[in-house]
């Protein structure tokens, strides 16, 4: 038995065995060739080899995904049918080498010509080249590469890092829960673990080295433990834990139908948060109160160009439609940073969480910001429209941004579009600069969402991606929760909601420390809406607030843990 | 034949308007030719076209020659408007 520890970013326990996403051996010697007719002949065989697989990928990829997220594959059939690169591998073979060494030669030609162009999208490009070249080594090799979509049995998936697409492209029929040697709680492999609802430990460092393919492992993604060939005592714990787990699942399922409401009768919003129109049936399922943060950039991302506003105002549409009235925050397109697209070109940065970024980004480039405006705008008829802009610093970004709001919703009503009358328009506050002038925004806006994630990293100055400093970002620091608690404030002060979409809004912890603020909305990902529904069922405000001021001197984030776990968390 | 029109659409000829261009001309027999910045790459090959890195605004020359040239050149043309690649100039 062996264990490994890693970070747990999405609970749960799971029993399956390893699926490694490794890369194959693909190593090849230079070979002269006699027979070359042979040796063309094995060569076109692999490239027709290769089409096949495209082909079924693209199948699945279309079913799945639909047609913009498939060009990508189409586009890989055609570089097997490319003149140009067909001609230099085949010149190369009627030299006398073999087909895998032609191959590695003309792909590293092209590689190096499209890394030549000062152009990011192009030199991203290279991918697909090395992604279709692989595919035909694997095949001249006889070697399987390792494919997601043929899965057929229950398996953990054991990677070294998964993208945001790959995950999107898991399978939870098969997939029981995955681990990665690098990322955190907030990288995106991470939120969509979450949204799925499987186990995910990451940040594991050593995981793909000691795992092998086939071992059998129990996940326990809620303390971050990795257990391989477990002994029976410890299988026999863990199936325990899974009963137990089973057991408050369904004592959460009971809150599926009631109102999120205190013990002392205090009503507040508990909703979700999401990426895709389809993740809304994961928020209605659990009864969530609406949808605190749709973030819009999954809209762009992944394909090969800016959608246009028909796509995005059939998305917003559906979203807002499945939603039934209940209420729906938008939050305009945040790039940037982390969130690259490929099609868009951002600069390279030094610092790119301080740098060109999300509602930025958008008043630099407003012809893709209306667009995204009038989509809203023109969703908005169909149900209980809020929007949002993230990142804001200054009172300037957002005059800037609704004035833009407002002149294409003058617009579109002058070209005969109904466009609702209520929506709301706030801000996610996220830097400390506009937390600490809430009271001067909160006369503009009519709401504020604390995108904690974001501000927690900007309060400490502590990037959350960067595994040297992660001890500082801290969710209970006295200066991240005296920030939230002026924003509460000043909001009330002027008749103005509150909600929270940062991972604190389902922190158990956290919790009674956002109710005794005052905290309006909590919002977070659909599998700790129950969660939550039933714990602030336990408490009551009255009781939390006469917390409040011993909460905000105490010095430290584990003084207030402390605190909270000993004074407020309440356990049957 | 010849024919010089203008790149209007947003990424400029990335992946998926080339495949798109690509596609509509390999079944033709003739040869077909992209100039661009004094460069001229085989219209069949999306490794050649794409590696022009063709930007928005850009002026591009489709030029073909061979027995099926005119039927060529009015799919391509048809290509580039109705897909809003481009518009002719």
């Amino acid at each position: 038995m062996l264990e490994i520890q890693g970070i747990a970013v999405s609970e749960g326990i799971a029993f399956a065995n390893a699926y490694c996403l490794m890369e194959p051996d693909l190593s090849f010697k230079k070979v002269t060739i006699v027979d070359v007719p042979a040796e063309l002949k094995r060569f076109k065989a692999a490239v027709v080899q290769s089409k096949r697989e495209l082909q079924e990928i693209y199948t699945i990829a279309h079913t799945k995904f639909g047609d913009e997220e498939a060009a990508i594959f189409a586009a890989h059939q055609l570089l097997l049918e490319d003149p140009e690169m067909l001609a230099a591998i085949e010149a190369k073979i009627h030299t006398g080498i073999n087909a895998e060494y032609a191959l590695d030669e003309a792909s590293k030609m092209f590689i190096a010509m499209f890394e030549g162009i000062d152009n990011v999208y192009m030199q991203e490009r290279t991918a697909d080249i090395r992604d279709v070249s692989k595919r035909l080594l694997a095949h001249l090799l006889g070697v399987e590469l390792t494919d997601m979509s043929h899965l057929s049995s229950d398996v953990i998936i054991v990677a070294e890092d998964l993208t945001p697409s790959m995950t999107a492209q898991i399978d939870t029929k098969y997939v029981k829960g995955f681990i990665t040697d690098i990322g955190g709680r907030t990288s995106h492999s991470a939120i969509l673990a979450r949204t799925l609802g499987i186990p995910a430990i990451v940040g594991t460092k050593t995981a793909t080295q000691i795992i092998k393919q086939g071992t059998p492992i129990i996940m326990d993604g809620i303390n971050g433990k990795i257990i391989l060939n477990a002994t029976p005592e410890i299988s026999q714990f863990y199936v325990r834990q899974q009963q137990i787990q089973s057991q408050l699942q369904s004592e959460f399922d009971q809150f599926r139908s009631l109102p999120s409401i205190s013990a002392d009768g205090l009503h507040v919003e508990i909703a979700g948060n999401i990426g895709k129109p389809e993740d809304v049936d994961m928020i209605t399922s659990v009864g969530g109160d609406g949808i605190g943060l749709f973030r819009t950039e999954f809209l762009y991302m992944e394909r090969q160009e800016l959608p246009n506003e028909e796509e995005q105002f059939t998305a917003y549409r559906t979203v807002l439609e499945k939603m039934q009235g209940k209420p729906t925050i938008v939050r305009t397109l945040d790039i940037g940073g982390d969130k690259n697209l490929p099609y868009f070109q951002l600069p390279t940065e030094m610092n790119p969480f301080l740098g060109y970024r999300a509602i930025r980004i958008c008043l630099s480039h407003p012809e893709m910001f209306r667009t995204q405006l009038r989509a809203l705008l023109r969703a908005s008829a169909f149900g209980n429209l809020k929007i949002m802009f993230p990142m804001i610093a200054t009172l300037d970004e957002f005059r800037m941004a609704k004035a833009l709001l407002l002149e294409e919703k003058k617009l579109l009503q002058n070209e005969g579009f109904i466009v609702s009358e209520t929506i709301e328009v706030g801000i996610m506050i996220e830097i400390p600069s506009a937390a600490m002038i809430a009271d001067l925004f909160a006369k503009e806006v009519d709401f504020f969402s604390i995108g904690t994630n974001d501000l927690i990293q900007y309060t400490l100055a502590t990037d959350r991606m960067n595994e040297n400093v992660s001890y500082l970002y801290q969710p209970y620091h006295p200066a991240v929760l005296r920030l939230i608690k002026t924003v509460i404030d000043a909001a009330h002060h002027h008749g103005k909601w509150v909600g929270m979409c940062g991972e604190m809004a389902g922190d158990e912890v956290a919790i009674p420390i956002l109710l005794a603020f005052g905290l309006d909305e909590f919002s977070m990902t659909a599998s700790s809406i129950l969660k939550t529904r039933a714990q602030i069922a336990k408490h009551s405000q009255k009781d939390l607030i006469q917390h409040t001021e011993r909460i905000l001197i105490l010095s430290t984030a584990s003084e207030v843990e402390d605190y909270v776990r000993k004074f407020l968390l309440i356990h049957d | 034949m010849k024919k010089t029109f203008k790149i209007t659409t947003p990424e400029g000829l990335h992946a998926r308007p080339t495949a798109l261009l690509v596609t509509a001309v390999t079944p033709f027999e003739c040869d077909v030719q992209l100039a661009y910045n004094d460069k001229s790459v085989n219209l069949k090959s999306i490794m050649g076209v794409m590696a022009l890195g063709i930007t928005p605004e850009s002026i591009i020359t489709i030029s073909a020659e061979g027995t099926d040239a005119e039927k060529l050149m009015q799919t391509v043309t048809d290509v580039i408007i109705t897909k809003g690649i481009g518009e002719e100039c």
